[in-house]
This record gives structure tokens, C-alpha cells and sequence, in this order.
């Protein structure tokens, strides 16, 4: 395949990793932001081919992992609700609310579909016309433009039984709150490629000067993150803050202000709970009053649920790189993908299920 | 974040909205892809597709950079 | 004695989709609920079929239900399918077909029609296999109470003598060998699966394995170690069966796992890791080091092994745990199938 194939090939792999190890001088802490970041350096084995100076921390880029709890019970109480259907990105139906998730809803029947993207919903609603169909809309920046589409449409069209139940979240945000933490350890980061093919790069540019750190935007294959590593460790090792593109083929620094557009029509930026870490200040996008005929929230009248989380989960810590998942006493005993305390276990871009799935246990 | 995955812009078209939509290809399998984001891409172009909209067109130009860069600390090494 | 069902209702008070799809959870319910119930040694030795010895012949006996939706797919249908997976399990055991039974669970209100075309279908299958369905069942519910139409087909076949096929005899140095490209049949069901649709040339492979399997254990004999068949969990939870069952450790070389492109795409739009991807009419073979080649050159020369392929090795390190050599050089280790693999978007 065409731009995926070229992004995987060992000699040049080689040819990386020998680069980074000659680079480094001393220890470094970086962080890759995006949880599908994180799922290619583990399936790679990326992890065991760094020198043993640089730390890797995996952060917070997993919206499924980030979702909040009161939303994951919400979904489910819609999920069960007679004539409504419940469509959503498949990664969120194993994520566990306070008593079961979507997966189990549908098991007692409770009509959940998966779909692969939003205007599929909207088309759901359109061949359902007797149905409610609510969507789901999980995501970080990426797929803003994409949800936002999915509504932008439904208004257009006049679709009066659609809606979504709207968690998405921005990554800027989470990204000071990691770096003004007073323990943190973090000393360069990778950002995420697709996040900052929509939104560009500008945002950071910020961030980077007033924490003095270097920001690479990167992309998703093996040669990306090994070149995007490789930068950030040359900055960090030639002293240079600032943000550098490594994903220089997709992400631009304007990013696409068509989606910018649209994203910015439909929604606005709101204070939003990130499971795990607590209410992060700007950390989320709603729906503009225009469409708020288009919230679930308020159309269903769905009240604040008492949300239950386990004891023993320590999501937050993990999604904020304070702690490995080997650290958290429940990993691999209490808390499996069978039977996940929490969202990072069960979500494919969880750091928990990514240590968990490909053996970094040990 | 997430998988964003290349694909060949093999067809587009209107829908009748007007919102422009086309067929992408990913190594054989062709799926239907929402192209408003990227209003300058022609067929033959490859797109990054998220959730089923493409979000960029990509720049082959730039996306040799990398192999340059790699020649460039393969000679490091040799140099 | 009384049967006390061993599965704390705590944790699953209910049977979850994921209980069937051939990872953890499955090997669970087997474990801890049907094996202990129906415990005796054929059982226990857990390959696709039970060996039995009556009257100093070995006779293989396997089951298996389908349930698969849609009905009609690109390159079959629930019928064919039906026949050819478990002549499939017998082949795994190394034998050849003897009789198959049909057992039919129909809906109320399922199309006459289709299952004309699904009868159809079984008959011209069982016809190019040479194996005659002798004895069945037919069974209808009120509508709403069953998918349409399930499938139980039942087999049995006859075990050459110095045919030794179990999951337990992989043994280190082994090479794992493959009859062709991996994750074909679960792809070619997504893609007329309701909100996954995508536009694909893609047939699934669904094919009758006993006459490749004659081939492999004409040239291969006794060295043919173990046979399976990577259904349901894919590959990987195939290769973490016999690991576990055998206390070998197994590597992987990802570069030399055959894929096709289209497999490959489809398989990276919505997230899926090929290696846990349903497939048919694919087998696994443990052969002893010094035969491999011999072997994979009779596989190549049969029409179902053209694209065969050495894909790993047994080893006596990390015992019962599959590692991957990835394509960039990496390690990782491959788990088995956690629950339902549903396709992932972030």
C-alpha cells in the first residue's frame, strides 16, 4: 500500500534507531501524546529498540480512555431506551461504565450499532424515521470535523430524529496541564499527526516557547516515529525548543481550515471532564446554541448520573504518564480486557491494553 | 489522534447537496469517502481518511523528505 | 454428583458475544464449564476433533455449528461453509471423510427459497469432497427466536495408521507453515456487514482441506506434527492454543506472513489486526525442520497452497507465548484474542 508500506521497512528502520543511538548523550523524558502512537511503538517493538536513556511516557491521546464516566452511562441508558438506536465507533462499546458498557446493553437488548462514521448515523436516522438515532460522538480533533459534518448535514436536511452525545475533547489543554504539573517529567513531546493535520501546528507554538520544549508533530508509521523520536532528541540534545513537523506529507501550519471552519460553525470550546484526570479547563468542544436542537443531552433530558468508578483504577496517573500500567497493582490480576477497571484496558489505544496485549507486562 | 489511513482518490462526485464525496481506494478495497475538506483534490490524489473523510491531501513532494533525511544520516554514518 | 456451574456469576451473569469468539472468553466457558462437566481423556486433548479407537481403527469425530450472518457472501454461503469446516476439523486430525450429519435450525418465516439455495450448495460441496451426508435433523422456531437458519454439521472420518496429528507433539525446531494469504474470510464477510460496507473484489476462502492434507502427510508422513485450522481468533489465537497446549514458545516472522493488499487496507481502515481475523480453507502446519521444505513444495503444487509460506518457528524459550519478529525488527508478544475483535476508528 502506497504512502504505508515505505513507512515500514527494516533497513531503514535500521538506519533510524543507529541515528538515535549515536544522537543520544544523556537521559531524556518524552512523551508521544496519541494513544495510536502508542499502539504502533508497542506492535513495533519501538520501545526495546530505543537506548536505554530515553524514557518514553505515554499520554493522554486515547478519547475513548478519556470519556467520561457520567457519558459512558448515558449512552447506555439511551442504548436501552425503546425506540432509540445507539450508534458509535466500535472502540467505545467495550469501555466500562459504572455497572456494565454498551456491549452488555446490547446483550440485553438494547439496540447499539456500530458504525465507521458519523454520516453513516445520519444515515441511520434516515432509514429509521420512526426511530431516535443518537450518535456517539467521541473523538479529539480529528474527528470534530467529522461529527461536526454528521450535524451540519442533519440541519440541512431538516433529519429531526438525529442527535449526538457530544464528548469531544482538544488536546492542547491537556497538554499544559501535563506540563504545568509540578512533578512533571516530561522534557519533549511527539504530538499527535492527525490531530495536527486538522488543527495545524500554530496552537503549540505557544506552548512550546512558554515551557521551553520541543513539539514534534508526528505521524503514525514505524520511519514516523522514529524520525519524529530522532528530533525531538536532537533538539532536546542541541538544547532548541520550538515546534519542528515531522509529518511533513499530511500536517501543515495552518492545518485545514476547511475543517477548521466547519468545526468552528458547529461547535465551541467548553470546560469537559477528562475521565481519570478531572475537569480540564477548555479541554472539550459542545455544540454551538444554534444546534443545540442536536444535543442528546438535552433532548433525551438526560440528568447527571452518579457515576461509579473502581477504587483500584489509576487511568489518570497512566494517562498522564505519572505511572507505567506494570506499576498499577490491578494490571493483569483484577484489571484484563475481559474485565477492565477502567477505559485504557479495554480501549485498543489505552496504554493498559496496549502494555497488556503486547506483552510489556514484565 | 487516531487511524488515519492513505487512500487513492479514484471518483468524485456531488451528492445531492452539494457536499462532494468520492470513492477512495486502500490497496483494493474502495470505500465511499466525504472530500469537503479537501476541495482541491483530483483523482488519482491520495488523501489521509479519518472516520470516512479525507482530512488531507497528501504532498508527495514532502513526503520524500524522509527518504532524503535518510540518505542523509545513512551518509552520516559513511562520511 | 451435581453439576455447580464454576464461572462466578459475578463476573459474567450472562453469555456475551465474546464467548464465541474463539480468544479468552471461549477458552474459558470450554474450560471451566464443558470440560469439567463432560470431562473424559478423548475431550481433553482439545483439537478440532476426538480421535477414538473402535475395533483397532482410529476414527476421527468432530462437530461444529455455524451461525454466520449474512447467510450469502462473496465466495459462499452458510452451506458450503457448514460442509466444509468440518471436513475441514477431520482433515486436522488427519483424517479422511468418511459421513457427515446436517442438523437444521430454521426461523419461522425463513425464505424457502434460501434455503433451497443453502441445500444446494451443501449438496454440490459434499459432491467435490466425495462425502455423503447420511443422517440429519430439522428443527423450526417462532420467529424472532433464531437468526434464520443455523447449521450443525457432524463428521466422521478414518485416521491412516502413522498419522499422529495433536496439538501436544509441536515440538522446538518445528517450522509453522502456512497454505496461503491470512484473514481473508473475516474481511470478505465485513465488507457486506451492515455499517462496515466497503466495495471489494475480496471471495472468501472457504475451501474443502482434505485433499491438501493427504498431499502434506504423503510427502510429510510422521513428521507432520500438528495440523489446525485458523478459524475463528485467527492465527494468533490458533498458534496460542497449541503453545499452550504443547509448552513450546512460538515466533513469528511478520514479514513473512502472506497478505494480500486488499486484505491489507481493509484490515487498516477499520483497525483490525489481521492476525486475529477469521479465516477458511487455511491450515497451519507444525512439520519437523528437516521435511519443511519438502513439505512447502507440495503445498505450492496443489491448487489451495500456491501462496504457502514458512511463517515461524517452535522454540523452547518463553513456553506457551507467541512472540512476533515485526517487520521493522521489533519484538512484541501476541496474545490471544481478548473478547470480540470490534473494529476500532481511534
Amino acid at each position: 500500500m502506497k504512502f504505508v508500506d515505505e513507512y515500514r521497512r527494516e533497513e531503514d528502520a535500521r538506519k533510524l534507531i543507529n541515528a538515535i543511538h549515536r544522537l543520544v548523550t544523556r537521559p531524556w523524558t518524552i512523551m508521544e501524546v496519541c494513544g495510536g502512537q502508542t499502539h504502533t511503538i508497542l506492535k513495533s517493538g519501538i520501545d526495546h529498540l530505543l537506548p536505554p536513556e530515553v524514557t518514553l511516557l505515554h499520554g493522554p491521546g486515547c478519547p475513548v480512555c478519556v470519556t467520561p464516566v457520567e457519558l459512558i452511562d448515558k449512552a447506555i441508558a439511551l442504548a436501552c431506551t425503546p425506540g432509540v438506536i445507539l450508534s458509535s465507533f466500535g472502540d467505545m462499546l467495550r469501555v466500562p461504565g459504572s455497572n456494565g458498557d454498551l456491549l452488555s446493553a446490547k446483550a440485553q437488548g438494547g439496540d447499539v450499532r456500530i458504525v465507521y462514521s458519523p454520516l453513516d448515523a445520519l444515515r441511520l436516522a434516515q432509514k429509521n424515521p420512526d426511530k431516535e438515532v443518537v450518535f456517539f460522538a467521541v473523538g479529539f480533533e480529528t474527528t470534530a470535523p467529522a461529527n461536526a459534518m454528521a450535524v451540519w448535514q442533519a440541519k440541512q436536511m431538516g433529519v429531526k430524529n438525529f442527535s449526538i452525545l457530544c464528548a469531544q475533547v482538544r488536546v492542547p489543554p491537556a497538554i499544559e496541564l501535563i506540563l504545568s504539573d509540578p512533578y512533571n517529567k516530561v522534557q519533549g513531546f511527539i504530538a499527535a499527526g492527525h490531530v495536527c493535520t486538522v488543527m495545524g501546528y500554530w496552537e503549540y507554538e505557544r506552548i512550546a516557547e512558554k515551557y521551553r520544549v520541543p513539539i514534534v508533530p508526528t505521524g503514525f508509521e514505524p520511519l514516523d516515529l522514529l524520525q519524529g523520536i530522532y528530533m525531538v532528541l536532537r533538539a532536546l540534545e542541541e538544547g532548541r525548543w520550538g515546534v519542528e513537523n515531522q509529518y511533513v506529507r499530511s500536517v501543515r501550519r495552518e492545518g485545514n481550515v476547511h475543517a477548521q471552519k466547519l468545526m468552528n460553525a458547529v461547535f465551541q470550546i467548553c470546560d469537559r471532564p477528562w475521565r481519570g484526570i478531572g475537569t480540564v479547563r477548555g479541554g472539550g468542544l459542545c455544540l454551538r446554541p444554534e444546534f443545540s436542537e442536536f444535543d442528546a443531552e438535552k433532548r433525551f433530558g438526560l440528568q447527571d448520573i452518579k457515576a461509579l468508578e473502581s477504587a483500584f483504577c489509576i487511568a489518570g496517573d497512566i494517562l498522564q504518564g505519572k505511572k507505567k500500567p506494570y506499576e498499577c497493582p490491578a494490571f493483569g490480576r483484577e484489571c484484563t480486557p475481559e474485565h477492565p477497571l477502567g477505559a485504557p484496558m479495554v480501549s485498543s489505544e489505552g496504554a493498559c491494553a496496549a502494555y497488556y496485549q503486547y506483552g510489556r507486562g514484565q | 489522534m487516531c487511524l488515519g489511513i492513505p487512500g487513492k482518490v479514484i471518483s468524485i462526485e456531488e451528492n445531492p447537496l452539494g457536499l462532494t464525496m468520492g470513492k477512495v481506494s486502500f490497496g483494493g478495497i474502495v470505500k465511499e469517502v466525504c472530500l469537503a475538506y479537501v476541495p482541491d483534490v483530483k483523482v488519482g490524489d491520495y488523501v489521509v481518511v479519518h472516520v470516512g473523510f479525507a482530512i488531507s491531501k497528501i504532498d508527495e513532494e514532502q513526503a520524500q523528505a524522509m527518504f532524503e533525511f535518510l540518505e542523509q544520516i545513512g551518509n552520516e554514518v559513511r562520511g | 454428583m451435581t453439576f455447580q456451574c464454576p464461572i462466578p456469576i459475578s463476573e459474567y451473569p450472562t453469555v456475551l458475544l465474546a464467548h464465541g469468539g474463539g480468544g479468552k472468553l471461549t477458552q474459558m466457558l470450554i474450560e471451566r464449564v464443558f470440560l469439567p462437566a463432560f470431562a473424559n481423556p478423548a475431550l481433553e486433548i482439545l483439537h478440532d476433533g476426538a480421535v477414538l479407537e473402535i475395533g483397532g481403527a482410529r476414527l476421527a469425530f468432530t462437530t461444529d455449528s455455524f451461525v454466520v450472518s449474512p447467510i450469502f457472501f462473496p465466495g459462499g454461503d452458510i452451506g458450503c461453509l457448514a460442509v466444509h469446516g468440518t471436513v475441514n476439523d477431520l482433515a486436522m486430525c488427519g483424517a479422511k471423510p468418511l459421513a457427515l450429519s446436517a442438523g437444521f435450525i430454521l426461523e419461522e418465516g425463513f425464505p424457502m427459497e434460501d434455503l433451497c439455495r443453502v441445500v444446494e450448495s451443501m449438496r454440490e460441496a459434499a459432491a467435490r469432497v466425495g462425502v455423503p451426508i447420511v443422517t440429519g435433523d430439522t428443527k423450526v422456531v417462532d420467529k424472532g427466536k433464531g437468526d434464520g437458519i443455523f447449521i450443525n454439521t457432524t463428521g466422521i472420518g478414518l485416521i491412516p495408521p502413522g498419522i499422529h496429528i495433536s496439538p501436544g507433539r509441536a515440538r522446538p525446531g518445528d517450522l509453522i507453515l502456512i497454505n496461503g494469504a491470512i484473514a481473508v474470510h473475516g474481511i470478505a464477510i465485513m465488507s457486506v456487514r451492515e455499517g462496515l460496507e466497503f466495495e471489494s473484489t475480496l471471495l472468501s476462502d472457504t475451501a474443502p482441506l482434505h485433499d491438501l492434507v493427504g498431499r502434506i502427510l504423503e510427502v510429510g508422513g510422521d513428521k507432520i506434527h500438528v495440523l489446525r485450522d485458523p478459524t475463528r481468533g485467527g492465527v494468533a489465537s490458533a498458534l496460542n492454543e497449541i503453545a499452550t497446549r504443547a509448552r513450546v514458545g512460538i515466533v513469528l516472522d511478520e514479514a513473512s506472513i502472506p497478505i494480500w493488499e486488499e486484505v491489507k487496507g481493509a484490515c487498516e481502515i477499520l483497525g483490525l489486526d489481521p492476525l486475529y481475523v477469521a479465516n477458511e480453507g487455511k491450515c497451519l502446519a507444525f512439520v519437523a525442520r528437516d521435511k519443511a521444505e519438502e513439505v512447502l513444495e507440495a503445498m505450492r503444487a496443489h491448487p489451495l497452497g500456491r501462496e504457502a509460506a514458512i511463517i515461524g518457528e517452535v522454540v523452547e524459550e518463553h513456553p506457551g507465548q507467541v512472540i512476533l519478529r515485526s517487520r521493522i525488527g521489533g519484538k512484541r508478544i501476541v496474545e490471544m484474542l481478548s473478547g470480540e475483535q470490534l473494529p476500532r476508528i481511534c
